[in-house]
């Protein structure tokens, strides 16, 4: 019997998030800031972390599972071995969760990882990562 | 200085802060930090030398190889043909044409198996691997076995990382009709015992295919004496540029095979009714080669052969006992690889930190390893990891290299723990 995951519901918005990052002086800094989003991210159950929930074409392990919030609207659960991952998922949590599932099927996450200026700071094979991560997300809010 | 007196100079000391200097793109900086490229396992950084003699070629006698009757054609192909020699001489085989220039050394191990392996395989036939192949000597071979019916058959690793003769003893028998191992690990840096592995699978009548790539990195290869039968490496790891790569095969052995791609060059004859081969290597060498790769790899062999290469590889074993002794030091990191006989290829793991996270926040002290599973996927399971990171060392690395990976281990440990 599994347990159902807990949707990862954002403290911070969009915009928030976008002035924090701009206030820190070096890369370091945002680095250190990314994986302590992670760190906050619900913890999503081990007996969860199966094939059927694994995205592909992540060179570290990511699991994800798309859900509802109390209020209807669309949210995901997510987890990575890797830290950075686990930061970018608590990004993407920022970016969808919470949102009507039509409007999030239409978010230029692109967009907003360059505002944040991670997309010049991500290598390649993460890049690639991020991108199955969105194409995962936008599938499923546009199935709910 | 002139080449042999410096190689006079080099025979007993070998400064690697003067060969850095050789290597334009190690002036460079990376976030702001010094570059230091720890990552040559992966592809070494080129010598002025090699992108000299590349753009030589290319500005003054560039033309397609083997077919104009005109200066410049005739220029290339000698400079070409001569790119063959150099290998020939680097590696100790008996003639050129026992030297077949491919586009790398994924594609060298797959001519091999495609046409030795369709030639000579059949069902009850096995093959033989050891666990901590690269896919490039792993998956040609399930090609073949698909296709002929022949059975591979793995020879595992120790703990340490080391693959002891008698682990290839229970496993070579009268049923193996080859054996394909590396010459050096690619992920633990385990020398592996190639002489050896030749005497137990000759005895048995089955042919050795050495992966090279690693091994004639770190020490001189001499394929007479290593006795084996293919010996396949590539370009861009040995300090030369990339889309060039060797099969070494004894002339019986080439002549023996059939064409891996039909094309130009390769043939004899033609009509549409049938073909005739050219003579070796061309008949391996279909389609214009890779002509100015090749002649770079000419200048890579050059540069690497003003050096006593025994003392090069005396300074890389320094900065592969260096780098062991420090890593231990740091908290948390567990060295992945620890062989008796190892080159200067060191793997690791961070507890609570995902190797890439780790080879992430290292980039931006400028440090450049490699994580992942090194295109390695049952050595990874077999050791029980899904990833780790990789410091390799070449010949311009210096134990500064080493403590700056080290200070940069410290620093990351900080950010991501």
């Amino acid at each position: 019997m599994s347990t159902a995951p807990t949707m990862i519901a954002p403290e911070l918005s969009f915009d928030e998030l976008v002035e924090n990052f701009g206030l820190m002086d070096d890369w370091d800094d945002r680095y250190r800031y990314l994986i302590d989003l992670g760190r906050k991210l619900p913890a999503f159950p081990d007996d969860l972390k199966v094939d059927a929930h694994k995205v592909r074409g992540c060179m570290s392990q990511v699991w994800l599972m798309p859900g509802r919030t109390t209020a209807g609207t669309f949210a995901f659960a997510a987890d990575s071995d890797a830290h950075i991952v686990k930061g970018l998922i608590a990004v993407l949590g920022i970016l969808y969760s919470g949102k009507p599932a039509a409007e999030a099927a239409q978010i230029d996450a692109e967009a907003a990882f360059g505002a944040l200026g991670l997309d010049q700071h991500l290598s390649p094979s993460r890049r690639n990562g991020l991108v199955a991560m969105v194409g995962k997300l936008k599938q499923y809010a546009a199935a709910a | 200085m002139t080449a042999a007196a410096r190689k006079a100079a080099m025979a007993t000391t070998f400064d690697p802060v003067a060969v850095r200097c050789d290597f334009p793109i190690l002036a460079r900086q990376v976030h702001g930090k010094p570059l230091v490229y720890l990552d040559s396992a992966a592809s070494a950084q080129k010598p002025k030398a090699v992108l000299d003699a590349m753009t030589a070629a290319f500005e003054t006698e560039y033309a397609n190889v083997h077919r104009g009757a005109y200066l410049l054609s005739e220029r290339a192909t000698v400079n070409y043909e001569a790119a063959r020699e150099k290998v020939r001489a680097f590696v100790n085989a008996k003639e050129p044409a026992e030297i077949v220039f491919t586009k790398g050394a994924t594609e060298a191990i797959n001519l091999v198996a495609a046409t030795w392996g369709r030639a000579n395989l059949k069902p009850g036939d096995e093959i033989v691997l050891t666990e901590l192949e690269h896919h490039s000597n792993i998956v040609p071979w399930q090609l073949v076995r698909d296709q002929t019916g022949a059975t591979i058959r793995v020879v595992k690793i120790e703990n340490d990382g080391g693959v002891p003769t008698t682990a290839f003893a229970q496993v070579i028998g009268p049923r193996t009709k080859i054996v394909a191992l590396a010459h050096v690990s690619n992920v633990l840096g385990t020398i592996l015992p190639v002489e050896q592995v030749v005497e137990m699978a000759h005895a048995v009548g089955a042919k050795v295919l050495v992966d090279g790539c690693q091994g004639i990195v770190h020490e001189s290869v001499d394929v007479q004496s290593l006795g084996c039968d293919f010996y396949a490496f590539s370009g861009h790891k040995l300090y030369g540029p990339n889309a060039i790569g060797v099969l070494w095969a004894r002339r019986e052995l080439l002549e023996a095979m059939p064409p891996y791609q039909g094309g130009g060059e390769m043939i004899s004859t033609v009509t549409f009714e049938r073909s005739t081969w050219a003579e070796v290597p061309a008949k391996f060498e279909a389609g214009t080669p890779p002509i100015v790769p090749a002649i770079g790899l000419g200048a890579a062999i050059d540069y690497l052969s003003q050096f006593d290469r025994a003392a090069v590889a005396a300074h890389e074993r320094d900065l592969l006992s260096h780098a062991m002794h420090r890593l231990s030091e740091v908290p948390g990191i567990k060295l992945v690889g620890t062989a008796q006989r190892k080159a200067a290829v060191q793997s690791f793991v961070l507890d609570g930190a995902h190797p890439h996270d780790l080879a992430t926040v290292l980039d931006r002290s400028g440090v450049c390893v490699r994580a992942g599973h090194h295109c390695a996927q049952p050595l990874m399971a077999a050791l029980g990891h899904t990833a780790t990171a990789r410091a390799s060392f070449g010949i311009y690395n210096t134990t500064a290299d080493v403590d700056a990976l080290i200070a940069a281990l410290h620093k990351a440990r900080e950010i991501l723990l």
